[in-house]
Formats: structure tokens, sequence, C-alpha cells
């Protein structure tokens, strides 16, 4: 509104620009450098990072803590399970292109009913629904495959561009993947800077700070709330849909209300009160639990015992934390 | 006919463990605004002690009567674990904001999954040692297992004694003006700290005797916890969250439900309870029973 703002705010997001620029170009040269496995583990990485952005849509900027987003996530992963099964679709493009106005559906309408609470009750409402689905996966294994899950082969990338037969398919499949999922998540980081940035967000925002005022202001709350969710599950559903076929099979296990919580643990790990915590702590996430496992077969025991501490030491997660040790130093040097 | 009274019992002996359970968990969310997700496993650990007991006891020779000792031992073990759990890992959450209280006891639900896993391994441990130790009771052309009837009893008698403590004994008032009002009460003279402790520990007692007396009937198995945790939500849910009366009502109406859905609908027995969970947060947000 204001004619200076528009200057102001550009000439602020320069450096982030930049940053987020040089963190894109990283990502592009970076399987040039690490090796194939590696390569695998940053995809989960980067997918878990998705799902985490679009959970903490909710938690960060709406202050709605979800326990129930696995049930997105597994939407995602068993519609291409199911396109795969049933419509015998193998292109990636196609189970994106259905995957995600299936899994917006579904956000709107566990967000219909969950929105109407806040606080305590939206966690186990959005828990209890999560599990209805978990249930149903569960129950009609005829059509879900139950327990055992359904497999989901290598998709076709770009309508067939790329193809994955003969010696080193494994190897080709997982780089062109990678850049799959790296365009797919640069596209959502993109995406949701400007979701955050936008008037609805910052309506998020005053939601979240002061309910009453925002609505003296005139902003209807539920429905700003209902969108947050919608877009939120959208996100995560996609993280699912993106999951799937570099796992190879889906599993009860991701609508499992424990994986939720792993998708909260991943926001708070980076820092929920930032744009890039649930980047971070996505990517973050997913190292520290693969190498858990591979320590320990206790590994729950030492991921519970990472989020007690974080809880206790460091609420404001990685990133929350270095950037009050950048903004300490800073201090230090100025005067 | 005979069909019908059977599932009657078998309801109302799944009632009594849910009522502990969730009255549990009820009680600690009523007095210090936590709700705690490391509950369902609290209840395993008391049903994995139990059993853990009840094999020690029977290599050391004991006669089956004996056995039922170990029951309230199971029990009061878990207490004590809330009451060391409280002070360590509780208290310095309770000025910051809910998600941090969620997320505490999300970790600890993590760690203690483990620690049961450590300490006991992944094979079932059971104690049906004290189910044998009782009768078959025969009525007419009827046979139910008599533990099954007691573990009905030891029910009715927790609620009753619930009742009791909170509404009849000056404990109760102390509990009752905490949940209130934590500042006037602290400022009346009352030592908060010492009913949250209390609370926490009455909470985690009530899980465990739910764990203790079921695992004689059913083996301890990993991942009990987690599924009962869920079942105790979508009971203190229908009942009103913090409420015991709620606890009770929705303890009857998930085990009568559950009851004649593995009867009549097996596919979506689970499914119908969240719906019904559902419906009830939409149409009364507080649950029946609820006040906040």
């Amino acid at each position: 509104m204001k004619p200076t703002a528009p200057a102001l705010t550009r000439r602020s997001h320069v450096p982030l620009l930049a940053a987020g620029a040089l963190a894109f170009i990283v990502l592009l040269l970076l399987p040039a450098l690490i090796d194939i496995y590696q390569v695998q583990l940053l995809t989960y990485g980067l997918i878990a990072a998705i799902a985490a952005l679009g959970f903490n849509l909710l938690l960060g900027y709406t202050g709605l803590l979800s326990f129930g987003h696995s049930a997105f996530f597994g939407i995602g992963a068993y519609t291409v399970a199911f396109l795969l099964r049933y419509l015998d679709l193998h292109s990636m493009e196609l189970y994106i292109l259905i995957g995600i106005p299936i899994a917006a559906l579904t956000s709107a309408l566990f967000g219909y009913i969950c929105v109407r609470h806040t606080r305590i009750f939206f966690g186990i409402l959005t828990l209890a629904l999560s599990q209805v689905l978990y249930s149903l996966a569960l129950k009609f294994f005829w059509v879900t495959g139950g327990t055992d899950g359904l497999r989901v082969p290598r998709p076709t990338l770009l309508a067939g561009l790329v193809n994955f037969q003969g010696a080193g398919s494994f190897q080709r499949f997982i780089n062109a993947y990678y850049y799959y999922v790296v365009v797919a998540f640069a596209i959502c980081v993109v995406l949701m800077w400007v979701i955050v940035h936008s008037p609805f967000g910052k309506a998020l925002q005053a939601i979240r700070d002061n309910e009453v005022r925002a609505r003296f202001l005139g902003l209807r709350i539920r429905h700003f709330r209902w969108a947050a969710f919608l877009i939120s599950g959208t996100f995560t559903g996609l993280a699912g849909i993106l999951w799937v076929p570099l796992n190879g099979l889906t599993t009860p296990e991701v609508l499992y209300w424990p994986f939720s919580g792993e998708i909260v643990f991943a926001a708070l790990l980076g820092g929920f009160r930032n744009f890039t915590g649930p980047i971070v702590g996505g990517i973050v996430f997913n190292y520290l639990k693969t190498y858990a496992i591979a320590t320990t077969e206790y590994w729950q025991l030492l991921l519970g015992a990472v989020l007690v501490a974080l809880v206790l030491v460091l609420p404001t997660g990685i990133v929350g934390g270095l950037s009050k040790l950048a903004a300490g130093l800073r201090g230090k040097e100025k005067p | 006919m005979a069909i019908l009274i059977l599932q009657i019992l078998n309801s109302l002996f799944y009632a009594s463990v849910l009522f502990l359970i969730a009255a549990g968990l009820s009680l600690i969310f009523g007095v210090m605004r936590i709700v705690n997700m490391a509950h369902g496993t609290l209840y395993a650990i008391g049903a994995y002690v139990t059993a853990w007991l009840v094999g020690r006891a029977i290599g050391l020779g004991l006669a089956p009567a004996w056995l039922f000792v170990l029951i309230p031992v199971g029990a009061i073990t878990v207490a004590l674990l809330g009451a060391a759990i409280e002070p360590v890992l509780l208290r310095p959450f309770y000025r910051r904001a809910e998600e941090y209280q969620l997320l505490v006891t999300f970790g600890l639900l993590l760690i203690l999954e483990d620690v049961v896993r450590l300490l006991w391994g992944g094979l079932p441990l059971s104690a049906d040692p004290l189910m044998d130790a009782l009768p078959i009771i025969r009525i007419g052309t009827l046979s139910y297992p008599g533990y099954n009837l007691v573990v009905i009893g030891i029910g009715a008698a927790a609620a009753v004694a619930l009742w009791l403590v909170v509404y009849r004994t000056k404990f109760g008032v102390m509990l009752r003006a905490t949940s209130q009002d934590r500042r006037m009460a602290s400022a009346l003279g009352l030592n908060v700290g010492l009913v949250y402790v209390s609370a926490f520990a009455i909470g985690c007692f009530m899980a465990g005797l739910g764990g203790a007396i079921i695992v004689p009937s059913q083996a301890a198995v990993l991942g009990m916890g987690i599924d009962a945790l869920i079942l105790a939500f979508v009971v203190v849910v229908i009942g009103g969250l913090g409420s015991l009366q709620g606890a009770l009502v929705g303890a009857l109406i998930v085990s009568f439900v559950r009851t004649a859905g593995i009867q009549f609908f097996p596919e979506i027995e689970l499914a119908v309870l969240y719906l019904i969970a559902a419906i009830v947060l939409i149409v009364k947000p507080t649950g029946l029973f609820g006040t906040a």
C-alpha cells in the first residue's frame, strides 16, 4: 500500500534470494561430488523437508499443532500405489497431477472438521482423524495390502524421456530422481515463501499472535485456518507422492500417528519460528534417523532423548539457535 | 441370549481396563493441563513389570494365591516411575507453551518404548498362571473365566475409590482447587508442587494398574501402549478431557461399540470409534461431560 514498502522489501530480500539461488546451485552440483547412497539419502531428506515445510504453515505461521499430518503423507503415498495397481499408470507426472488434488480434498475435509478447535483439542482431533485412515488401510487389506503394503516400482519421469532399462538402471534412476525432487523442492520453497509473505500469510500470523485482535480487524478466522490447513496438508501430500517411488513400497506405517510425531520432530529440530527451520529440520532429521537406526537397535530411545534435550535446551531449533548465535556475535562486533 | 450376556461381560471387562487408563490421563490433564502422550507406555510398563514379577515368583515356587499381591506391586512401580518423571522432565515446562509439553511427553514415549524393548526384549510376556488360579464360573449354560469378573470388580472399585478421593477427601479438595486456579491455590498456601507430583503419580498408578490387571488374560507385547493411548484419547474426547465421569461413560461407550464392532463390522470397528470421537468433538467440543 505504501509507496516505499516494495522498494524496502526488495532490497532486504536480495541477500536472501542470493543465498537461495546459491543453495539451489549447490544442490544441483552435489551429485557429482557424493556417492550414490548419499544422493539417495539426500533425496529422502528433501522430501522430508517438503513435508515439514507444509506442516510448519500450520504450526509456525498459524499456531496450530497438528498430530495427524501422517494422514496427508499417507494419502499421497497410497494414491500413487492405487493409481499403479488399479489404473496401471506409470507416469510420475500423472501421479503428481492426480495425487495433489486428492491430497487437497482430504486436507479440505479434515481441515473443515479440525479448525473448529485450537490448541490441544486440535492436536487430538487431527490425530484421531488420521487414525481413521490408518485403521482403514490396515483392515481393508484386500485393497491396501494390509501390513505388507503396496509395491511401487520405478515410474517413468518426464513422460518417459528418461529411461531406466538395462545395466546401471538403479544409479541412473536415483540420480534422475534426485534432480526431479530438487526441482519439486525448489518450487515448493518458492511457493511457500510467497504464501507466507503474502497478505494471506500475514493474516495467518496475526491470527496466531492474537486471535481476538485479528477478529476485530474483520478477518474470518476459521476460513483462514481452513485455507492454511488445506495448503499445509497438500504440501505434505506431495511429499508422500514423491516419497513412494523412491521407497518402492508404502505400508500403513506412514499413516500411523508416530509418523506424524516425526514430522513435528523435524519441524522442531530445525526451528518452527523460522521459514528455513523446517527445511533444515527435515534434512537433518532424516540424517539423524538414518544414523540412529544404523548405530543402535534402540534408535527410538536416541531420538526421544534428542527430542527432550532439544525442547529443554534449544526450543528454537537449529536455525533459531544459529541466528541467535549470529546475532550475538554481530552484537559483540558493533560496539 | 447367552452370547449377549457374554458380550456384555466382555465389554465390561474391557471398559474396566480402559477406564483405568483414561481416568489417569484425564486426571493428569485436569490438574496439570498436560496431555501425557507417554501414558499408554506407562500402562504397558505396568503390564510388563507384573508379568515379569509373576514369572519370577513362579520360578521361586510361590503359591498362585500369593501372585495376586504382585498386581498392586506392578501398579506401584509405575506410580514411583511417574513420581520421578514429573519433577525431572515435566516441571520445567509448566510455564512454556502447550506444544512443548506435548513434545516432551512424545519424547518420553519414544524413550520408554525402547526402554521396555531393552529390558524385556521383543517376545510377548504373559502371566496366565493368575488367570488359571481362578475357576471358570458357570452360569446356566455359560462359562466365563472368574478372573475377568475380578477385573470388572477392580474397575468398578477403582471408579468408586477415585470418586471418593477427588470429591470426599481433603486431598481431593486440594486437587480440584489446583486444577481450577493454580496461582490462587498456591497463594492460599497449598503446596502446588506436591499436588502436581501426587496427581501425576496417581494417574500413572491407574495406568499401571490397568496394565497389571490385563496382563494375566492378554500377554504384554510391544506396541500395546501406543494402541492403548489412542483408545484412551478416544475415550477422553468422547467423555470430556479432565472429567472422571466422562472417562467412565467414554470407556463404556468405546468398549460396547468395540465389542459390537468386532462381532458385526470388524473391518471398520476402529474407524467407527474414531468417527464417534470426531462427531462428539464437532457437536459438543468439550466432550459429553467436559467443562473447560
